[in-house]
């Protein structure tokens, strides 16, 4: 497998989080695989989060990924909450990424909203490890 | 067909074996995996061989449609005698707005109604609960109150029209509110029709929609099935569900397995709450996916016909036919929807929704092209409905029962789906019933390793997707979809601020006591939560107060 010159897939963690009441997981649990397969430290926080349970786990298992998804149109609501959250615990380098079921027309205002990247359904695995291995904050 | 016979013919088909191999010296095999969706290896031709090698019997294996073991179908004269019934899943948005939803689906020729619940409604939750922020009428219609669910059914009369709901954890309350309004109507008991999804087992297996505690959760289910098979005779008490299973990642023979392995759960307990089989069993439905494989789909719905009715004779001594029958609804597959190049997703329903009447399904909700991008439009489920009209009037394939019965190919794969349903049944058996099967996370687990195995093939094109790993094409302009409004949370909540200080609290403190009486005494809770809608308590009011005594579920977050 090739690494990144930044850093060393090992070493990243990722939070994969499934905010709200949404209960489809076969897309979570298919990433979280994947990335656990590709190297990284996967925390998989399970179904029916808040935005506080995601951004508490967040802290507790120092990240440096965040990666949401949500296929119930819930992600206006949710999103901001927990980017919020993110920087109030001090995590803003962290890469925040989501999946899911979100329109083209909301991909915008995610964005604004501090999201660095939104897959979209169709989005190959290789991709969003590239994505990650590329992307990831560096720390100390 | 004689031995002398059928020596000639394998005698024959070795050597056009040979033949045939050599002609690929010429024209080799396309690559590609010939296999079907779930991987089940496909021969490239079958003969009455195959048959004989999978001990075919035709009496005994597929007999008459209407007869046991009903491999070809439950109802005599087939679709020439009733045509499937078109069952389009609908809600969205406010009460009003999917009753408005329904009126038109009803003049369009719709002749049953299917209810789609948000996922508040579906935890739980009423609309003004803080879990539920930015999901109300997202999903599917909210309802909170009984005032709702006046709404949702105005000016529909509830006697003359089937109508099912999908919802599970909160089933028993929904119902309750649902008997209310068909009750205000004046509407006779006996003829109140229609399906409760109910199955609660599955949710824990895939959809993940719970409340409580397994073992509490079964109870209430089973409360439901037994009020209803003495209060309400022509409801349908739960509709167990493959659907949701293999939308999670299910193979075919998983989702037969699973959901049949979850009926007999049903079974078991109300048989150990003393009912009698041919009472509640005839009033048991299923809801299977239609997914792309077309020859794999049609063996499935033959082969769960064939399973349920010889598990209901020879395990629990059924006699009733109907207690025998499979009856099932089918959904043309959500996941097989792309959100690249979306109109390609009407052809994909439409050979969906042939397979599941080539199956022999009883009803059907066909997709709309939409539905990977938001809940569809009213032009996109007017499409979806004229594919099954198309299909029932056009096509002819409704003038013939079961014709693909007495395919060498289609009876062996009904076989072989059969025979590999029935190895995963015996493992749950062994393991002590499909309860404890999940308690384990076994289903859970063998579902999350197909789903990532599929998704692997995917990513090695061993398997294709049109238009999303195959035959790409830059996106033209994107679809109109249906947008739901951040109002409709807020009038929600407005609502069930005002019905707060309308209803009088002595009727609702009261009744809310005596449904939490009932739960601690572990009574049949359809009576005293009946009386608690009445009285204007919440959906929520009623889960929390039973949460208080039952508990939460909690999964652990394990991929």
């Amino acid at each position: 497998m090739s690494t990144s010159p930044k850093v060393e897939p090992n070493k990243i963690r990722v939070l994969v989080a499934k905010p709200g009441l949404d209960g489809h997981d076969r897309g979570a649990k298919v990433i979280a695989r994947a990335l656990r397969d590709a190297g990284f430290e996967v925390i998989y926080t399970g179904l029916h989060q808040t935005p506080e349970m995601v951004v508490n786990a967040a802290v507790e298992e120092d990240v440096h990924v965040v990666g949401l998804s949500i296929l119930s149109g819930a992600h206006n609501a949710l999103v901001p909450e927990i980017k919020e959250g993110l920087n109030k615990a001090g995590l803003t380098d962290c890469l925040f990424v989501l999946g899911g079921i979100i329109p083209d027309e909301d991909i915008p205002e995610m964005k604004k909203q501090g999201v660095d990247m939104v897959f979209t359904p169709g989005t190959s695995l290789t991709d969003v490890v590239e994505y990650i291995k590329k992307n990831a904050p560096v720390r100390a | 067909m004689s031995d002398s016979k059928m020596d000639q013919l394998k005698k024959a088909q070795a050597e056009w074996e040979q033949r045939m191999i050599a002609g690929e010296k010429k024209v080799p095999q396309r690559d590609g995996c010939f296999t079907t969706l779930s991987d089940m290896e496909v021969p490239l031709l079958s003969t009455p061989a195959d048959l004989e090698a999978s001990g075919f019997d035709y009496m005994r294996d597929l007999g008459f449609p209407g007869e046991f073991p009903y491999t070809r179908g439950v109802q005599r004269n087939m679709y020439r005698g009733k045509l499937w019934t078109m069952r389009q899943f609908a809600g969205f948005s406010s009460a009003k707005e999917t009753n408005e939803r329904f009126k038109m689906l009803l003049e369009q020729g719709q002749n049953g109604l299917s209810t789609a619940f948000d996922m508040p409604t579906l935890m739980g939750y009423d609309a003004d609960s803080p879990k539920s922020k930015g999901e109300v009428g997202k999903c599917g219609v909210a309802v909170s109150s009984l005032e709702d669910m006046e709404e949702l059914y105005a000016g529909i009369p509830l006697g003359d029209v089937t109508t099912s709901m999908t919802i599970n954890g909160p089933a028993i309350v929904i119902l309750a509110m649902y008997f209310a309004v068909a009750d205000k109507q004046g509407v006779p008991h006996h003829k109140v029709k229609g399906t409760l999804q109910n199955d609660i087992l599955k949710e824990y297996i895939a959809q993940k929609e719970w409340l409580f505690p397994v073992k509490h959760a079964v109870d209430l289910v089973t409360d439901t099935i037994e009020f209803c098979t003495k209060e309400y005779p022509n409801w349908n008490t739960v509709s167990i569900s493959g659907y949701h299973i293999r939308e999670a990642g299910a193979t075919a023979v998983q989702e037969l397995a699973f959901t049949l392995a979850d009926g007999l759960g049903y079974v078991e307990e109300c048989l150990k709450r003393g009912m009698k089989i041919d009472d509640f069993a005839p009033r048991l439905s299923f809801f299977f996916d239609v997914h792309n494989d077309f020859f794999e789909e049609i063996a499935k719905f033959r082969a769960a016909r064939r399973i349920w009715a010889r598990l209901m004779r020879e395990r629990y001594g059924a006699k009733d036919p109907k207690s025998l029958m499979l009856r099932t609804h089918a959904q043309t597959a959500g996941v097989s929807l792309t959100a690249q190049q979306p109109y390609n997703n009407i052809v994909r329903v439409a050979v969906q929704a042939l397979a599941g009447i080539l199956g022999g399904t009883n009803s059907l909700h066909t997709n709309s092209m939409d539905e990977t991008l938001a809940l569809p439009t009213q032009e996109s489920v007017m499409i979806a409905l004229r594919t099954q009209q198309i299909i029932a009037e056009e096509s002819g394939v409704a003038n013939i029962a079961d014709p693909l019965g007495g395919s060498y190919f289609v009876e062996a794969l009904t076989n072989r789906v059969e025979k590999d349903a029935l190895d995963y049944i015996r493992r749950i058996d062994e393991m002590g019933g499909i309860v404890a099967a999940i308690e384990n996370g076994f289903p859970q687990a063998e579902i999350a390793n197909s789903a990532y195995h599929f998704q692997r093939q995917l990513e090695a094109k061993q398997k294709v997707m049109v238009g999303v790993n195959k035959y790409k094409a830059p996106e033209a302009k994107r679809m109109d979809t249906l947008y739901i409004d951040r109002s409709v949370e807020k009038n929600q909540i407005q609502k069930l601020a005002e019905l707060r200080t309308k209803r009088s609290p002595q009727a609702y403190a009261e009744t809310i006591r005596k449904v939490r009486e009932a739960a601690v005494a572990g009574q049949n809770l359809c009576g005293p939560i009946g009386e608690a809608v009445k009285a204007y308590a919440t959906l929520q009011e009623v889960c929390d107060t039973l949460r208080g005594v039952y508990g939460e579920y909690r999964e652990t977050g394990s991929f």
